[in-house]
């Protein structure tokens, strides 16, 4: 079975966004303000989604209820340093599994792996976000 | 608040991560960490979306909570020293509650720690869990 897959889409890691990540995030390293070039915080890249162009979310190829969301685990892994101001990077989606429970108040709940793969242009791995989203079998807020 | 000297050269399995308590959680943390992300649902800002979506009030993004732990390990071990941070999402929290992060680190390879985290709420509930490797040697 082919994993569903987004379009890539690039990504400026901003020293300016960093450093309003970082603020909101509560982060104290003088870093962020300080360097030119500082790293980004571990989470930085949830906020690739500001680059994200129609077509780039891989969930989309599986016509899920987005109102019935709800997000159950978020991990990054750093191949090296976690990415740095000035870098551009490439991202591209997949989903790499998806699976069914029982909900415990009835209804199917299917689960979501997305894979997001953050990439030099020249194809250098730097970072993976892996996010499990779940799709619950009633309104998440019924 | 502010932590005493923490060395990330001497922390070895066991060694607990100092506790970071963070101030009362206000609308204002969830509008500027939804603005900084670019997560714009409605339900951790807007209190007439929540109420009609069946809950008494607006709810803390969870990845909120997610970044304040990891820029507090960066913060600890150096942000060029993060390889991996992972977060499980339980209890929901709401505007007022006092959050408390903290772990230990529970195993070591070369340089590298093997960590467990957790963020606490004031009632001693979960919001969240993690997991996280960082490099506890400078890297340059």
């Amino acid at each position: 079975m082919s994993e569903p897959t987004g379009q890539p889409y690039t990504i400026e890691v901003e020293r300016g966004k960093i450093r309003e990540f970082a603020r909101a995030t509560k982060a104290r390293d003088e870093s962020y303000v300080a360097d030119e070039q500082p790293v980004a915080p571990p989470t930085f890249l949830t906020s690739a989604a500001f680059w994200a162009a129609p077509g780039s979310a891989a969930l989309d190829a599986t016509q899920i209820n987005w109102a019935r969301i709800l997000h159950g685990e978020q991990e990054y892994v750093f191949h090296g340093k976690p990415p740095r101001a000035g870098q551009t990077l490439i991202a591209q989606q997949r989903v790499e599994d998806q699976y069914e429970k029982q909900g415990r108040r009835g209804g199917t709940m299917r689960f979501f792996v997305i894979v997001t793969e953050f990439r030099t242009p020249d194809g250098e791995l730097v970072a993976e976000g892996r996010s499990t989203v779940i799709e619950t079998g009633q309104p998440a807020a019924s | 608040m502010t932590t005493t000297a923490f060395d990330p050269r001497a922390a070895q399995p066991g060694t607990a991560i100092p506790d970071f308590v963070d101030a009362p959680s206000t609308r204002t943390d969830y509008v500027r960490y939804q603005g900084a992300s670019g997560d714009m649902n409605p339900i951790h800002h807007d209190e007439d979306y929540a109420k009609a979506a069946g809950y008494p009030t607006v709810f803390a993004v969870g990845m909120l909570a997610a970044g304040i732990l990891g820029s507090y390990l960066a913060d600890l071990f150096g942000p060029e020293n993060i390889r991996r941070f992972k977060v499980q999402f339980r209890d929901q929290s709401w505007p007022g509650d006092v959050i408390t992060y903290g772990g230990r680190v529970v195993a070591s390879r070369g340089d590298e720690l093997d960590l467990e985290l957790q963020a606490t709420r004031q009632t001693g509930g979960v919001h969240l869990l993690g997991w996280a490797t960082v490099l506890a040697a400078p890297s340059n």
